[in-house]
């Protein structure tokens, strides 16, 4: 297991510039994740550290080495595709002995069947070995592609969206069994996902991408309380942030088209209009609420409902624990929780208040 | 068959039935389409047919119209109904001196003989009726001077067909396994890597296929009289995989660019060179590819008539021109081109069948879903 280090990585192909100025570092042991949108770089990344892709500018250490120069089968690294990418010509068995019979390996048959055993038995995959791989589900074909990974012990795991190309039930379980085996085993592993539950539930650290720029890195609870774009705060919880046009006049701010007033935090000064973010638990229904606003919408999901209260011309996002007896129309009481307001620049940058 | 303890949606489904296959609608397609296909083979294996026929017939016979298909042995096979007394003018049998029938053929019978095919493996000559008679009698002829000897020739030593045979087999085999082996080595670089000018290259590759290639037979055979590789089987097989070549390129490089790269980049990872990786996970996905680009090249080779024509005199001189070039005495041998034909069909159907799975397993592989 080992430490990685991205420096300053920029890669360009012929039209597009697909990372600038990448750098982060992942510790031994680590769950790390690279969340963003399709198309912001993630997958280049892991393709950088994998060696199958050369970066036009920056350095990729290993455990302080500079490795710009190893091609992949000398980086020790277990590499998990989007699409399962298991060899259809090989039986199960034959797929997860096949990292450990790589001739630089020499490894004995004896010692392979022990370690192919070994994974299967963790992944609970033990039954398919004989099988071959073109008659397995999904999620079965995205086991044995996380089994051939765990077969060594790489320095790191890489993985590539491996869970996108299930379906939710499926994924949901995977997660679990992922997060598990990763704690378990102690591997340090980098996860690409464009899902933020994903990156939420799993990861011990996210780093968000943007169009091939890192726009924050930190804990879940960083990223989620403390988002440092509006593009993290709307990328990241679900449902989305509520983001609505404010201005900050004599210690007061109000929100545009909407009767709602607030007093400015003291902490710092505002600019005279910005963005106010409000994630929807912090929207609180309270009969002795200071505001009042009429419900337009309803969507109950059972373990909670979202509720759309209509305040002035702004429409503001609300949850609420279980389903909910308001009717369409109703006029709602509701509260805005002061201390965990977002305020945004113009520029889409978080103001620290 | 299960009985069903409950009926209706919740009963179990223990067996299943084919509607499609017992409907009688459908049966009766089955056979239709059956029917059709066995018409479609026969119409498709007619000049096969015809051409087995051909071997065992006499020079008569070949050209009879209308044209003869029951073959039978004379005293043997199908002689019992092949021949019929032949009638007087009042309807009688017509009866010979000793008092018998006299028979005759009918006119789709011929009585098979074995001269064309011995005739393609032995250099003959023609004798005078006298020295016939002589020879008939001598007991030092074996069975297949006797069945030239009833035509009137003698085996005069062994003809070149053996040596033509071996001949397509080197240049057409070698240069298959060379444009094969070449061809995916250039298809896989243009598949996978950035090239500078790649679409220049293949079009290149493929222009070079425009040309007909009679029209270069010519300079390429003053080319080789200068280097000394006129009627060798080196110039042979230099020319044919070069111009195979360019076909397998292209061939190959669709079926190369049909297998998803992440399979070599998984097992580069996985700690494979780039050349182990393409043995071991290119190569057995690409057997399809290499299979059917085999077949086409061989058949190309095989059966190339201009340039071996113009290139070879004797030593590299292939089947082709030689089938063509059979000389009979005073007529057209039928019967020996029919067998020559015949053996120079083989091979390809040999490899053809041998590779019949590989060419129809289709170019899916059920592991990737998008």
């Amino acid at each position: 297991m080992s430490h990685v280090e991205l420096q300053h990585i920029t890669k360009r192909f012929k039209t597009v510039t697909a990372l600038r100025d990448v750098s982060f570092e992942i510790q031994d042991g680590e769950f790390f994740v690279l969340l963003g949108p399709t198309g912001a770089g993630k997958t280049t990344t892991l393709r950088v550290i994998a060696g199958l892709e050369k970066q036009t500018q920056g350095h990729v250490l290993f455990d302080g080495e500079i490795v710009d120069d190893l091609p992949p089968p000398d980086r020790d690294i277990a590499f998990v595709f989007q699409q399962y990418s298991l060899y259809p010509n090989m039986t199960v068995y034959d797929n997860l002995a096949f990292p450990l019979r790589a001739p630089m390996r020499r490894m004995s048959e004896a010692e392979i069947r022990q370690r192919v055993y070994q994974a299967a038995e963790i992944l609970r995959i033990t039954h398919l070995l004989e099988r071959r791989t073109a008659h397995l589900s999904g999620g079965e074909m995205q086991r044995v592609s996380l089994g051939r990974a765990i077969v060594r012990q790489p320095r790191i795991f890489l993985m590539d969206e491996p869970l996108s190309n299930l379906d939710a039930k499926l994924r949901e379980a995977l997660r679990v069994e992922l997060k598990h085996i990763q704690k378990t085993q102690g591997s340090t592993t980098l996860f690409v996902t464009h899902d933020q539950i994903e990156a939420l539930t799993m990861a011990d650290r996210i780093a968000v991408l943007n169009k091939g720029r890192i726009v924050q890195i930190g804990s879940p609870i960083d990223i989620y309380d403390r988002p440092a774009t509006i593009f993290v705060a709307q990328l990241v919880g679900v449902p989305r942030i509520n983001l609505v046009d404010a201005r900050c006049e004599d210690g007061t701010i109000s929100i545009v088209n909407s009767p709602v007033r607030l007093p400015k935090p003291v902490s710092r000064e505002l600019p005279r209009t910005f963005k106010l973010g409000v994630r929807p638990e912090h929207v609180q229904l309270d009969p002795q609420g200071e505001f009042v606003g009429e419900l337009l919408l309803i969507e109950p999901l059972g373990v909670e409902s979202i509720l759309h209260i209509k305040v002035g011309q702004q429409s503001l996002v609300c949850t609420v624990p279980g389903m909910t007896r308001h009717k369409l129309g109703d006029a709602l009481r509701f509260n805005l929780v002061r201390d965990r307001l977002h305020y945004f620049g113009e520029d889409g940058v978080r103001i620290q208040v | 068959m299960a009985k069903f303890e409950e009926v209706g949606p919740h009963a179990p489904i223990t067996e299943s039935i084919r509607v499609d296959l017992v409907h009688p609608r459908a049966r009766l397609g089955v056979t239709i389409r059956a029917v059709v296909a066995v018409v479609i083979v026969a119409i498709m294996l007619f000049p096969v047919i015809w051409l087995a026929l051909t071997m065992v017939k006499t020079r008569p016979d070949a050209v009879a119209v209308p044209p003869k298909f029951i073959p039978y042995f004379p005293e043997g096979l199908l002689s019992d109904w092949c021949m019929v007394p032949q009638l007087n003018k009042d309807g009688t049998p017509k009866l010979g001196k000793d008092g018998q029938p006299v028979l005759k053929e009918r006119d789709v019978c011929f009585d098979v003989t074995l001269e064309g095919i011995v005739g393609l493996f032995f250099e003959r000559r023609t004798l005078t009726p006298a020295q016939q008679k002589q020879y008939m009698e001598s007991p030092e002829f074996g069975w297949a001077d006797r069945i030239l000897l009833r035509r009137g020739l003698v085996i005069t030593g062994p003809s070149e067909f053996v040596d033509r045979f071996r001949n397509s087999l080197i240049i057409a085999g070698t240069s298959t396994v060379l444009a094969v082996t070449f061809g995916l080595l250039a298809a896989y670089a243009f598949s996978r890597f950035d090239i500078q000018g790649k679409p220049d290259f293949l079009f290149f590759i493929l222009s070079t296929r425009m040309l007909p290639p009679v029209v270069v037979t010519i300079p390429i055979f003053l080319m080789y009289r200068q280097l000394g590789i006129y009627d060798t089987h080196i110039g042979m097989i230099l020319l044919y995989t070069v111009f195979n070549l360019s076909l397998s390129v292209w061939l190959l490089k669709g079926f190369l660019d049909e297998i998803p790269k992440e399979y070599e980049e998984a097992a580069l990872v996985d700690g494979y060179s780039r050349m182990q990786a393409f043995r071991k996970v290119v190569l057995p996905q690409a057997a399809t590819g290499i299979a059917a680009t085999t077949v086409f090249c061989l058949i190309f080779a095989w059966n190339e008539y201009a340039f071996s024509l113009m290139l070879t005199s004797d030593v590299a001189r292939t089947m082709p021109p030689s089938i063509a070039s059979t000389q009979g005495a005073g007529g057209i041998e039928w019967a020996i081109i029919a067998t020559a034909s015949m053996l120079f069909l083989i091979p390809v159907v040999v490899i053809t069948f041998a590779l019949r799975q590989h060419l129809l397993r289709g170019v899916t592989f059920g592991a990737i879903r998008q």
